[in-house]
């Protein structure tokens, strides 16, 4: 479908019939080299854009001024008119790969500046509270209202499903391993300490989490995408003041609310087991449970959210306000929210239970 | 007050201004005076540092070297309750209005005037209905800005960088984003805002129209040389083009034959 021949040093293509990806086109660079080149199209019948796209590669290194055109459809001619006309660049490569020293010296340092930006945000928020106790912070209360609102009552229903299940699970799974020594009556107990001392937290920390802790690091992350932020600065608003501290406030008080509720739903979700599957009076389930409530347990519990609470909020905010400047940034700041949100959860968690052994507490 | 006694009719100085991200430089030797009053255009093509110019200008990002001399106050090395000072005294409007979309109109404008003054809730709302009825938006009070279209974002914008009555307003890309006629009614409050009330403008656009409708004076960034490459009246620069790559900017990227324009 194409058929080359010389004439006075000028390479004539003779292009016909139907040309599409299929087309071949065999011209060797030798061939190319230093002639003029016509093409030659009375005989095309279709053509389409791939095959352009050929002709335009075999051809992209002769100088326009070699080429011309005969009797192309009009459409055709255009288009390869307009793909010599546009600048050619060498395609370069934005990000060179480094050698391995170097990509670890490279991570080494991003994270020393990681480090030292946690650190600084810390340092801001702890600053942000001092400003507060002196009545210096700026923030409007409606703001810490509409947070709490947020934060508090809406996540009611979800804390007290997830809490409930999760009684219900610690009191099927204790009772079957207790059942073997005639104890399912403990099941009451195992499940009221483990609520209370630290599944209620947990749970409540991991579902806050999720639910709030994204929900910052998307509002102020968009805030950024929408110059906001700059806008704060630039009035001489602290973003400290202004955005994390109602929200870190707003969730410092909620989380120890939540817990209780949290405790009271686990030990209702074990108490439905253990009444409804295990043929436990409840009267019997109540006794047990009241015996082996512990308010160090429950305030080891409460202390715990508190610094989830905290964890959930700084991370949140923390990534919000490191966000970039695209949708993209979003939403990758919304999930590192909640990720290292949840394994600084855990991580603490180990750290607390340690020193409250050491405590014996 | 070096650079006070050397600004005299100067609001804003530039000396040897070298600007950028992180290592990377965009601008350099950046030179330029913004006199009291004027309507000073920052322009160049897209990419060239425009707006990173107009970031530093504000203290958002620190300028690599160079001196930036604000109300006869050396803005970057300023501590910062000088710099607070100086901010107090700018508005800045930026590209997507930038107002905060948990607040109503009125709380937007009324943020920085509940920040910087004394005044008592009954005063600032009605500052605030003066601002917004300044800028055309009498009535929208209550409304959110989801609640608008883009042109009176960027009003209720303007409203908010006037609150504190403001000796210079910044502006990003005005224009950006708006139909022609939106585009000229913001050209016509801007040019009215100058008359009226003297503030020093700058703006920030690529936008021809707007350029030749309110520019009084001009820098143009020139990202192959990575400087200053013209400065002056905007239409007084494209009768006397000093160079190819301004008087192509300036006509759309039509060609410059010397003798013939």
């Amino acid at each position: 479908m194409i058929e080359v021949t010389t004439k006075d040093n000028c390479l004539v293509c003779t292009l016909k019939d139907v040309l599409d990806e299929t087309t071949r086109l065999n011209i060797s660079a030798a061939q190319l080299h230093n002639k003029k080149i016509q093409l030659v199209g009375s005989n095309i019948k279709s053509w389409n854009t791939d095959f352009v796209v050929t002709l335009f590669n075999a051809l992209k290194d002769v100088p326009k001024e070699n080429l011309s055109y005969s009797h192309l459809p009009e459409g055709m001619e255009q288009l390869l008119r307009l793909a010599f006309q546009a600048p050619h660049h060498e395609p370069t490569n934005p990000r060179p790969k480094l050698p391995f020293l170097d990509s670890v010296g490279e991570g080494g340092i991003r994270f020393c500046r990681c480090v030292k930006k946690g650190c600084g945000f810390i340092h801001d928020c702890l600053s942000a509270w001092g400003r507060q106790l002196t009545g210096k912070a700026v923030y409007r209360s409606k703001d810490f209202w509409m947070i709490l609102a947020d934060c508090g009552p809406k996540s009611i229903l979800i804390v007290s499903l997830i809490s409930f299940m999760v009684g219900l699970i610690l009191a099927f799974v204790g009772a079957i391993q207790l059942k073997t020594f005639g104890a399912q009556i403990y099941v009451a107990s195992l499940v009221t300490i483990g609520m209370t001392r630290i599944m209620g937290a947990v749970m409540t920390g991991v579902i806050m989490a999720g639910r709030t802790g994204a929900s910052y690091a998307a509002t102020i992350g968009t805030m950024q995408v929408n110059e906001e932020l700059d806008a704060l600065q630039t009035m001489g608003i602290s973003r400290t003041d202004f955005l994390v501290l109602p929200r870190m406030n707003a969730l410092l008080l909620a989380m120890p609310i939540l817990i209780l509720l949290a405790d009271f739903m686990g030990i209702l979700g074990g108490c439905f087991v253990c009444v409804s599957f295990w043929d436990i009076p409840l009267s019997e389930y109540i006794k047990y449970t009241v015996n082996s409530f512990y308010m160090n347990h429950f305030l080891v519990g409460v202390f715990h959210g508190i610094v989830f609470g905290w964890i959930i909020a700084l991370c949140g905010c923390y990534f919000g306000v490191h966000c970039g400047r695209n949708a993209d940034s979003v939403g990758a700041a919304t999930t590192k929210a909640v990720v290292y949100s949840i394994v600084w959860m855990i991580v603490t968690t180990g750290l607390l239970t340690v020193v409250f052994q050491w405590l014996g507490v | 007050m070096v650079g006070g006694l050397r600004m005299q009719n100067s609001i804003i100085r530039a000396e040897n201004l070298s600007i950028g991200y992180d290592d990377k430089v965009i601008m350099k030797n950046l030179s330029f005076d913004i006199p009291k009053g004027d309507i000073f255009i920052i322009m160049g093509g897209s990419g060239c540092g425009k707006s990173t110019l107009l970031r530093t200008l504000t203290g958002l990002i620190p300028a690599h070297s160079g001196q930036i001399w604000i109300r006869d106050i050396d803005f970057i090395n300023a501590d910062p309750s000088e710099k607070l000072e100086v901010m107090k005294h700018s508005g800045i409007l930026y590209q997507s209005g930038a107002l905060f979309s948990s607040m109503t109109l009125a709380e937007n404008v009324a943020l920085p005037l509940q920040q910087y003054t004394s005044y008592s809730p009954d005063k600032i709302s009605r500052i605030v209905a003066f601002k917004l009825a300044l800028v055309g938006l009498a009535g929208y009070e209550d409304y959110y800005p989801s609640e608008i279209s883009g042109g009176m974002r960027k009003r209720a914008g303007l409203a908010r960088a006037l609150a504190l009555d403001p000796e210079i307003v910044y502006f990003d890309e005005p224009s950006a984003g708006l139909d022609p006629i939106s585009s000229k009614n913001l050209d016509d409050l801007i040019l009215e805002i100058n008359k009226t009330l003297g503030t020093t403008i700058i703006v920030v656009t690529h936008e021809l129209s707007s350029i030749f409708a309110i520019g009084k004076n001009s820098i143009f960034l020139d990202k192959t040389i990575k400087t200053i490459s013209a400065k002056g009246n905007p239409k007084e620069l494209l009768k006397n083009p000093p160079n190819e790559q301004v008087y192509e900017f300036l006509t759309r990227g039509e060609r410059h034959e010397k003798g013939t324009k």
